[in-house]
């Protein structure tokens, strides 16, 4: 079973025991999950046993097991937990409404040469100026409050998805577009059966992209005038000293950012099964 | 010409064709008053030196370009544009990647609205004919490159056209492939009757599968010539008449 996974073509030794076969499987997992989280669990390691050995200084980074108390108590307390709800609405809602706007204003931009070329330049303005730049911009015209962190947020995803959705439509092979058209598909039914499948790749690209930039903006903008959310409790432990709750909230972070992608990662892999065959 | 062959389905009628296209600013003459007739049901094949021509005059009869002068007539009518009773198999497979075999080969149809388990199953139907009845289910990058080019050719069989426009479909296979390939369009296009017209630039490949080849030259003042294969089917690339046949157009390609 083990070789005609890997080829079927290739005849299978009979004579292996299926005791060793396991072994030797479990051995194989092994050692790539070693290769992979290997430098990772090292690193944890040594962390840990420099804290608790006093060989880094344990008030700066404090031992693994403090941190992990302090996340506990801040989670099982509550507060934490209000953070991290804060959080998620003001990313969640920048992110589905850069979702929302970009994918289809990107579709439309990519589609139509003249408008994708009278807007570029614009583009290429917006994005090349930090949002974090234009914070207090926003902050001016929509108060300290909750609109103007969403709205950062909402800006700086907005350029991925946006550029990627554009670059995507335009990057159409034109011959599958002559394909379908000798078929006798109208515009409207390239677009469904064509642009839109070849350019999911790319958007996903672009998804990923805001994803991680959402994450980014979301601690900025807490760190900067907010008196909730992880961001805020990294600065607010930080400044209170607790050195513990401090990690707790970037480990929250961390975590938050890991499963952002791979719930994208997982979308991806159910829209795009035909691209993977080859990138593997 | 009798009231037979009028009645046929498939019939192509050029006329006065002239195409020209816009080269660094100079006008490139590339269709001359081409005049043309090709029977319902018959295999034509276009030959000739590389640009002189093949795959624009294909693509004219297929409706992707506009000719300068002249027409087109598909069973008496003047034809605008693609239609139904065409379709065009070009050089690469030209296959959707996102969509399986089965899926591919029903395109046409789909775009065409029809609905999706019919669309399917005449797919089956033509997925059985070019041998790839255990490959439904593959995505086109799991194909090689023969395959892939048998998805394309049932694509276009499966919306059951009455011509059949093929641009050097088996220019990019190996030679093995190829030899089976032609054996095998030989056969779709007797089971199918459709008329076909191909481009190559394989003379061998011309004669095996044409009824006429039609040589198109490059230079200026020189005509178009047509060829008739009076050669008994199902033919033999071995045997004397072909071999003078083909002797016989490479000294008009001034080969020999
Ligand atoms: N879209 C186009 N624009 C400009 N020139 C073209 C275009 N298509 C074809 N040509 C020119 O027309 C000539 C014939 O091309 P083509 O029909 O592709 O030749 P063949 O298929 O016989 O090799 C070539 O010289 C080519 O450069
Ligand atoms: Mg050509």
């Amino acid at each position: 079973m083990t070789y005609q996974g890997l080829d079927s073509s290739v005849p299978v030794p009979v004579n292996v025991a299926p005791g060793a076969a396991i072994l030797r499987r479990g051995a194989v997992r092994a050692g790539a999950a070693l290769r992979r989280y290997g430098l990772l669990a090292g690193f944890l390691a040594a962390w840990q046993i420099g804290a608790t050995g006093g060989w880094i200084n344990p008030t700066v980074f404090p031992p693994l097991d403090a941190i992990l108390a302090a996340l506990l108590q801040g989670l099982s307390g509550g507060a934490l937990i209000d953070d991290i709800a804060i959080s998620l609405q003001r990313s969640g809602l920048a992110f589905a409404a850069a979702v929302a706007i970009g994918i289809p204003l990107g579709l439309f931009m990519g589609q139509i040469r003249a408008v994708e070329q009278a807007l570029d330049p614009i583009l290429q303005f917006f994005r090349q100026t930090s949002a974090l730049a234009l914070y207090p911009v926003f902050i001016l015209l929509l108060g300290l409050g909750e609109a103007s962190k969403v709205f950062v947020i909402f800006w700086a995803t907005l350029f991925p998805i946006l550029l990627a959705t554009i670059g995507g439509v335009k990057e159409v092979d034109r011959k599958l577009i002559e394909m379908a058209a000798t078929f006798g598909a109208g515009r409207a039914t390239i677009f469904r059966r064509v642009v839109l499948p070849a350019s999911v790749p790319s958007i996903f690209v672009g998804l990923r992209l805001s994803a991680t930039t959402a994450l980014l903006l979301l601690i900025a903008a807490e760190m900067i005038g907010a008196n909730k959310g992880l961001g805020f409790q990294v600065m607010n432990a930080q400044y209170n000293f607790q050195i513990p709750q401090m990690f707790a909230a970037i480990l929250l972070l961390a975590l938050l950012g890991l499963t952002a992608n791979a719930a994208l990662v997982a979308l991806q892999r159910r829209l795009c099964r035909w691209a993977e065959l080859s990138s593997r | 010409m009798s009231v037979v062959e009028h009645s046929r389905r498939g019939e192509v009628t050029v006329r006065d064709l002239s195409k020209s296209f816009a080269l660094n600013g100079q006008r490139l003459d590339v269709l001359r008053d081409l005049q043309l007739e090709v029977r319902g049901g018959e295999a034509l094949a276009i030959v000739g030196p590389s640009g002189c021509g093949k795959t624009t005059l294909l693509r004219v009869l297929a409706g992707l370009e506009q000719p300068d002068r002249g027409e087109i007539l598909i069973d008496g009518h003047p034809v605008q544009g693609v239609g139904t009773e065409r379709a065009i198999i070009f050089q690469e497979p030209r296959l959707l990647p996102w969509l399986t075999v089965l899926g591919n080969v029903a395109f046409g149809l789909t775009v065409r609205g029809l609905p999706a388990d019919r669309a399917e199953a005449r797919a089956r139907h033509y997925i059985r004919l070019v041998g790839l009845a255990a490959f439904e289910k593959a995505y086109p990058r799991q194909l090689s490159g023969g395959m892939a080019q048998r998805v394309g050719i049932a694509r276009a069989l499966t919306v059951q056209p009455g011509i059949l426009l093929l641009d050097e479909p088996l220019g990019a296979l190996d030679a093995m492939t190829k030899l089976t390939m032609q054996e095998e369009l030989a056969r779709i296009w007797r089971e199918e009757k459709v008329t076909m017209i191909l481009v190559t630039h394989d003379l061998e490949e011309a004669i095996f599968l044409a009824d006429r080849v039609l040589m198109l030259p490059n230079e200026r003042g020189s005509q178009p010539r047509l060829i008739d294969i009076r050669l008994p089917r199902p033919r033999d690339r071995s045997e004397p008449d072909f071999v003078a046949m083909r002797r016989r157009l490479m000294a008009e390609f001034g080969l020999h």
